[in-house]
């Protein structure tokens, strides 16, 4: 396969990963605006949210307070927010078009289908839009992608480098969302059943779409310890730390054993390496080396593997 | 000025056309208007989209595509088919000989200076024989029709003509959208194109290739107008569709950058111009070639399709001497006709052509895609005259022609059908074999009079049509 081919459709998968963060970053920013503005500022909320997209400088640059019309402006139409649903959605549909013949057509269609619907969106008037049906919108068609990518793409190098990309920017996403609240889940005896960690921790969940998935993998209260578990070591929860990393693992075990041993596996060798010291911890131990710590070696880890991945296989030159 | 409706003969409508007067006519208008936003919104679905250089507006825009198809006779396409071929190989002839010992310069059959003097003749490709002897592997031939056995060519594309892939979805679209007149109509498939030129291609390997040969289709990349078709061309045959970015040269052959390494290449089915191929040999500038490819390909380790050069056959200047080269090298009369054509640089017909402008179709001599012509009779004064003054300015850039009565075809309008004019793009491949699949872009000038098909000048297409036996 091209490299550039490849590097396409990791990059492909990277960003519709990214636009499904987007839109439910938009859908807990739609109900952080609903509940009333305490003392303790809901406003912060929305803040640190932004900040694990990395984007909340330029957020607060170009509009200032956070409204509902200006968060769904930011976060889904804004072409100058690279991490908006349509900047994401755009950027996945172009490399979608410069690799079309390793896409399927079903796979390219649903792509084209979610870019053209987005276009007509764009053109309606804002106040004729509602909030929910973009979030809506946008996890329906990443889904439709997904799910043709699932049915049709063939199992070969391709398939892997995507969900490489999906994976990858999923352990990122995750990992950058718990780090920007990881004070939240440190247990801090002034908080304990106050209300507002319970409330907060939802928020965080909510942001992974993992609110419901919690109680049944857990029951009972949510504590921080749960919660921490929950999103880091539980393998079960599809967005968990170890989770996104043991799938890209396994992705580049597939490309590995496809390739043979002329091609190098670096990439390979150091994710198997972090997936095994996550796998040697337990929470507690986590939170004795400090989360903040322990989320920004993985954060680091994971830019690492990404950039091995385009050493050994982006490069095309022996 | 009366035109041929190829529909009818003496009011009569033709046998081709019966079943599908017979569609027209009982088809209710709101299912025309239904089929006609099912089969954009399939475009649209597709992606195949048409941008239109230099005039900005939206790039997705679509080429419109008219439903009524235009269908031939097995008998007109069997006379077409062998003119068609007939001319391939002469140009191939020509080509192999104007890189070599030039006979027909020498016979004084073709004027030097239009061959060695052109800016399409490649002097670093002199002597360099191509495998097979092809240096053109894809021809496309405009061929217009201005009575019931009158084609004539238009002009010659052998460099890298596009629409293929319009040939091609067309078709889809069409079965797709109206199975039942597949059923009723007896049509020759088209769908066998992108194998047949993948076997072209592979048949012009060159001989230090040893194993089955790795084709690959250079695209300028995906900002060009027509790369739908080269991706669309890419996965029909299976092949990579590279940019010169993924190329490069490593001693004596051309290599891709691949997840496991480099790949060696064969053969090269180039989208991209001469000037742009390699910045060593041609423009300096050029981003979009892979540096030492020329040096590849003259020392045999590469095939390019088509190849460097291959250009001075389908000049307008040179176009007039077709019919010569097809008598000097096969011995034949042509099959095909020529335009009468004025070549302003002779005195005789300068004078004819600036006497007669009104009249005249005036193109300029490398010009494309419908600009920088002049159509006579469809001009205003005004306009007639500034371009008296360009072509005052450089006689020898221009030639003219008659105004041809170009043949029309049924055509979907607001009210019902209405004759339109059209023309038609055969596409001839050239390599062990000459092959021509029983079909072609017909384009269609939708404004109402209108000579101009070019798509980025409001023609659309149609699905063309031979009936088999």
């Amino acid at each position: 396969m091209l490299s550039r081919t490849a590097s396409n459709l990791f990059w492909m998968g990277r960003h519709l990963e990214r636009a499904e963060t987007a839109a439910r970053l938009l859908d807990v920013g739609q109900r952080i605006t609903l509940l009333p503005n305490t003392e303790l500022g809901y406003q912060n909320e929305w803040n640190s949210l932004l900040q694990a997209s990395g984007t909340s400088m330029i957020f607060a640059e170009k509009y200032g307070e956070a409204t509902q019309e200006k968060i769904a402006e930011f976060i889904f139409f804004d072409r100058e927010n690279p991490s908006s649903v349509v900047s994401c959605i755009e950027k996945a549909r172009e490399a979608g078009r410069i690799v079309r013949t390793a896409l399927t057509s079903q796979v390219w269609d649903a792509l084209n289908v979610a870019y053209q619907e987005l276009r007509k969106i764009e053109r309606t008037p804002r106040a004729r839009i509602d909030a929910a049906s973009l979030t809506d919108f946008t996890t329906a068609h990443t889904s439709t992608v997904r799910g043709a990518i699932n049915a049709t793409q063939l199992r070969n190098d391709g398939w892997h480098f995507m969900n490489l990309g999906y994976g990858l920017e999923r352990a990122d996403a995750t990992a950058r969302l718990l780090d920007v609240k990881y004070f939240v889940l440190l247990p801090r005896i002034e908080f304990v059943g106050s209300g507002l960690d319970s409330y907060q921790w939802q928020v965080i969940l909510r942001a992974l779409s993992a609110h419901r998935a919690y109680h049944w993998a857990y029951g009972g209260d949510i504590t921080a310890g749960r919660v921490a578990d929950f999103l880091i070591l539980n393998g079960e929860n599809p967005r968990s730390l170890i989770t996104s990393l043991y799938e890209s693992v396994w992705q580049l075990e597939g490309i590995a054993k496809r390739y043979g041993d002329t091609v190098p596996t670096n990439a390979r060798d150091k994710a198997r390496e972090v997936l095994a010291t996550l796998q040697n911890h337990d929470i507690d131990m986590i939170f004795d080396e400090g989360l903040h710590e322990f989320l920004s070696w993985f954060i680091r880890e994971i830019g690492t593997i990404s950039n091995l991945v385009h050493q050994d296989y982006l490069l095309g030159s022996a | 000025m009366s035109h041929y409706n190829e529909m009818y003969e003496h009011d009569r409508v033709r046998e081709p056309y019966a079943r599908l007067r017979e569609w027209v006519d009982t088809m209710p208008d709101d299912f025309r208007q239904m089929k006609q936003a099912e089969a954009e919104a399939l475009f649209r679905r597709i992606g195949i989209t048409f941008a239109v250089y230099g005039e900005g507006g939206d790039p997705d825009r679509l080429i419109p595509f008219d439903m009524m198809p235009r269908v031939f006779e097995q008998a007109e396409w069997r006379k077409l088919e062998r003119g068609i071929k007939q001319r391939a190989r002469a140009l191939n002839a020509f080509l192999r000989d104007v890189y070599g010992r030039a006979e027909i310069v020498r016979a004084g059959r073709v004027p030097a200076r239009l061959v060695f003097r052109n800016e399409a003749y490649e002097k670093s490709v002199v002597g360099v024989v191509p495998p097979r002897g092809v240096y053109s592997h894809i021809i496309g031939i405009d061929l217009v029709r201005t009575g019931k056995d009158e084609f004539y060519v238009l002009e010659d594309n052998c460099r890298t003509p596009s629409g293929v892939s319009y040939m091609l979805e067309n078709r889809e679209i069409m079965m797709r959208m109206f199975p039942q007149l597949f059923r009723q109509n007896r049509i020759e498939p088209v769908d066998q194109y992108p194998e047949l030129l993948r076997r072209t291609l592979e048949s012009v390997a060159p001989a230090k290739c040893d194993d089955r040969p790795t084709c690959v289709i250079l695209t300028p990349g995906h900002f060009n107008s027509a790369y739908y078709e080269h991706s669309f061309l890419a996965n029909l045959m299976g092949v990579e569709l590279v940019e010169g970015q993924d190329l490069f040269v490593d001693g004596e052959f051309v290599y891709m950058r691949t997840t496991q390494g480099p790949q060696r290449v064969d053969v090269i089915y180039r989208r991209i111009d001469d000037p742009f191929l390699d910045p060593l040999c041609f423009r300096p500038d050029s981003m979009l070639g892979v540096p030492g490819l020329m040096d590849v390909y003259r020392s045999g380790g590469v095939s390019i399709c088509s190849a460097p050069g291959a250009g001075v056959a389908d000049d307008k200047a040179i176009y007039t001497f077709v019919p010569e080269m097809i008598r000097f090298y096969l011995g034949e009369e042509p099959l095909l006709n020529n335009v009468q054509t004025w070549t302003l640089w002779k005195d005789e017909d300068y004078r004819h052509v600036m006497a007669n402008l009104p009249d005249l179709v005036v193109k300029e001599v490398h010009g494309s895609g419908g600009y920088g012509m002049l159509v006579g009779p469809k001009s205003t004064k005004e306009e007639i005259e500034s371009f008296r003054k360009k072509i005052e300015a450089d006689p020898a850039n221009y030639i003219a022609q008659p105004t041809l009565s170009l043949s029309t075809c049924p055509t979907f309008v607001e009210q019902g059908i209405a004759p339109r004019h059209v023309d038609l793009r055969p596409f001839c491949l050239c390599g062990d074999r000459i092959e021509l699949v029983p079909g072609g872009l017909t384009r269609v000038a939708l404004r109402e009079g209108s000579l101009v098909v070019n798509s980025s000048q409001g023609g659309g297409v149609k699905d063309t049509w031979v009936l088999s036996e």
